[in-house]
């Protein structure tokens, strides 16, 4: 068996994917905080544990987001970009541009039919356009991130919010609901202001169908019909849109594992194979579940 | 010395200590560096030492000091009247908060780093100048010459923005004859035909060196690195001209010899990567820095501080100094600054680089704020697309606040370029 692990250290989430022998069968997910390194130890241990293996049982590891240079176990870093692209393409061997919204940055990469990148772009300096942003918004409004979505879907007349600078849109959100706008229309005017940055972002690239919508702020349903409204796309959400950047890096590390002298390696692993996907790459909301997907 | 040119002595101190840490940091700590490099080094520790010294005495011989920010800035003209040229410190985060006290913040790094420098005090080439020249290429630095001018004696040559009409060549040479005007009588000397000619080899002949210098780096693997070749142009600037061109000279035969012995700083099988856009003025080495950081070189610059400077000759077109006026104008009016329009010129050269120094890629440099450079860089993408080179756009200032992010792009383009 041929065990490869992603690490992806977020500027929030840190996310680890276990690929045995071409199967994601396992991941985790776990708030980064101060320190990425400790964190994706953290969460490679309760990997491990979980699934009664030790750090020896694994060939490979790929490391890759902000943090992927403090992860001090790693064989190899690759970027975001570059993992997501990967991460995609194993869901959905149509995907040709995949739009991630993580918790400090939000990018668009467009792939080319063998699955390279073929460009991408990520958003300037500011939080404007990613979960940061969201979460900000969530204290102010006083609901949780997480229903964020929910509410924002039942808005008959979402709000105008102007401003994308998030220390401005937060002082927006507060005058508007001090005078008295719906909880609801404001949740889904800050998901259409999000939906508009980042599909501008999108559009520099070119949108091309299939879009895969990643990171954590695809688990937002309101996120994903604003989206889809604004881009006039469907979107396709894998099961666990926050694990795309370490299935990929797990994948990438199979590959390097392949290329890496015999001496050196634990096992070998040969190309994995893509396999077409069914027409729905996956549908939001199905209970498909993630773990145990063969690719 | 230091206090009777009115330096901020305290700020100054401050300046050099950041600049002796960043340069040991990023240039002493490369491997395989030319031995020729060992000069830039010296300049660059005495850059506010010994070449100050000599302005300064030259200045009590009662030569004049001009000091520029651009390259139409025609130096032949300040050479043949006896004076120096010198480009004007703006390359430094440093000075930008002492601006920002008096000018828009929402104006590019370059501009905002130079009036800082002057208001703060804390340039030295500035305060030894008898004259600033500035120009007319972007709206930014026109306004803030006004108000340079008030401060120091500041000309503003008028630069036209079409290369196309006979009106923008008439403008050229009408400027060049006012210019030459200005200079005379600053510095009581009256350009003649010989001055000017043999100004003008002068100047060639540091053109021609550096040409060399960029010439060696087509090789693969290349012999120089772009942070050492940045330098060298950036050095061009202030340094003693012939001193300088006789060092890059010796710079060029050692990299004509590592061409020839294979000796080069970077890895093969690392992508090429070739810079274009604006210029990243001393001691801006932030983009250089990140890319070489990462193994990649760098191996060519398209940009004021590179090959826009050095790339055309003034060609002989007669003796008398009128014939010798139009050759200037004919060699300054072929820089390809982003402020012309149409500009297409600029984007034949920059496709034609690519392809002359080998280039996998191109990292395209946006100043924040520089309209011109921006919108330019949508020809320049797509002109270079057309030819299979990818570009990426950097859109930053001097501050070190997105350095982590702009890596992170600069490390993707290099997967994408050669995917593992």
């Amino acid at each position: 068996m041929v065990r490869l692990v992603g690490v992806d250290i977020g500027a929030v989430a840190t996310k680890v994917a276990l690929v045995t022998d071409g199967t994601l069968t396992a991941s985790h997910i776990l708030p980064t905080g101060v320190d990425g390194n400790a964190a994706a130890r953290r969460a490679l241990r309760k990997l491990l544990e979980t699934n009664s293996l030790t750090a020896s049982d694994i060939a490979y590891t790929v490391s890759t987001g902000y943090g992927r240079r403090t992860y001090s176990r790693a064989n190899r870093t690759v970027t975001e970009i570059t993992a997501h692209g990967e991460g995609a393409r194993r869901f959905c061997a149509e995907a040709r541009t995949i739009i991630d919204i993580g918790g400090q940055d939000s990018k668009a990469i467009s792939l080319s039919e063998d699955g390279g990148v073929l460009n991408f772009i990520m958003n300037d300096r500011c939080a404007a356009g990613t979960g940061r942003f969201l979460e900000v918004m969530s204290r102010a409004l006083r609901v949780r991130v997480s229903g964020m979505g929910e509410i924002a879907l039942q808005s008959q007349q979402p709000a105008r919010i102007s401003s994308t600078c998030t220390v401005f849109s937060e002082s927006e959100v507060i005058s508007l609901l001090t005078n008295g706008r719906d909880k609801r229309d404001i949740a889904a005017g800050l998901c259409e202001s999000i939906a508009k940055r980042v599909s501008t972002l999108a559009k520099s690239v070119g949108v091309r169908e299939k879009v895969v919508f990643s990171g954590g702020v695809a688990k937002n349903v309101g996120m994903v019909a604003a989206l889809e409204k604004e881009l006039k796309v469907k979107l396709l959400v894998p099961p666990e849109p926050q694990i795309i950047g370490a299935v990929g890096a797990a994948f990438i590390a199979g590959r390097l594992l392949g290329a890496e002298p015999k001496s050196t390696i634990l096992g070998t692993v040969g190309e994995v194979p893509v396999r077409a996907s069914p027409p729905d790459c996956f549908v939001r909301g199905a209970s498909e579940p993630t773990i145990g997907r063969t690719f | 010395m230091w206090s009777d040119l009115g330096l901020n002595l305290e700020k100054h101190d401050v300046l050099l200590g950041a600049l002796g840490k960043a340069y040991g940091d990023l240039f002493m700590a490369q491997k395989n560096r030319p031995k020729k490099m060992e000069y830039y080094n010296f300049v660059i520790s005495e850059v506010h030492g010994l070449r100050v010294k000599e302005l300064v005495e030259r200045k009590k011989a009662g030569k004049k000091v001009i000091g520029a920010f651009c390259l139409y800035a025609p130096e032949e003209l300040v050479y043949a009247a006896d004076a120096t040229m010198v480009g004007l410190c703006g390359g430094a985060d440093f000075s930008i908060p002492d601006a920002e006290a008096q000018i828009p913040r929402e104006l590019c790094p370059l501009i905002k780093s130079f009036y800082g420098f002057k208001v703060g005090g804390t340039c030295p080439y500035f305060q030894s100048c008898n004259l600033v020249v500035g120009e007319t290429t972007c709206d930014g630095k026109k306004k803030v010459y006004e108000l340079l001018g008030e401060i120091t004696p500041t000309y503003v040559m008028e630069i036209p923005h079409r290369t196309d009409t006979p009106q923008a060549r008439a403008l050229w040479l009408a400027e060049m004859k006012a210019f030459k005007a200005q200079i005379e009588q600053l510095t009581g000397n009256v350009i003649e035909k010989g001055a000017l000619k043999e100004a003008i080899r002068l100047i060639n002949e540091k053109r021609k060196a550096m040409k060399r210098v960029s010439e060696a780096r087509k090789a693969s693997p290349v012999p120089i690195s772009g942070l050492d070749a940045l330098l060298v142009n950036q050095i061009s600037f202030y340094d003693d001209v012939e001193r300088f061109t006789k060092m890059t000279n010796e710079l060029a035969d050692e990299l004509e010899e590592r061409n020839r012995a294979g000796n080069g700083v970077a890895s093969a099988d690392k992508p090429r990567l070739m810079f274009s856009g604006c210029p990243m003025a001393i001691p801006n080495w932030k983009l250089h820095s990140i890319i070489e950081g990462m193994g990649v070189p760098v191996v060519a610059e398209e940009s004021c501080i590179g090959s826009r400077y050095f790339t055309d000759l003034v060609q002989p077109k007669g003796s008398s100094v009128d014939s010798m006026l139009e050759a200037l104008v004919d060699r300054y009016a072929q820089i390809s600054c982003a402020c012309f329009t149409p500009n297409n010129e600029r984007i034949e050269k920059v496709v034609q680089m690519a392809k002359e120094y080998h280039a996998d890629g191109v990292v395209y440099n946006v100043l924040q704020y520089c309209h011109a450079y921006n919108v330019e860089a949508v020809k320049v993408g797509r002109a270079l697309k057309a030819k299979g080179v990818p570009m990426l756009k950097i859109n930053t200032d001097y501050s070190s606040e997105d350095v982590e992010q702009i890596r992170t792009r600069v490390e993707a383009f290099t997967e994408m370029l050669r995917p593992s």
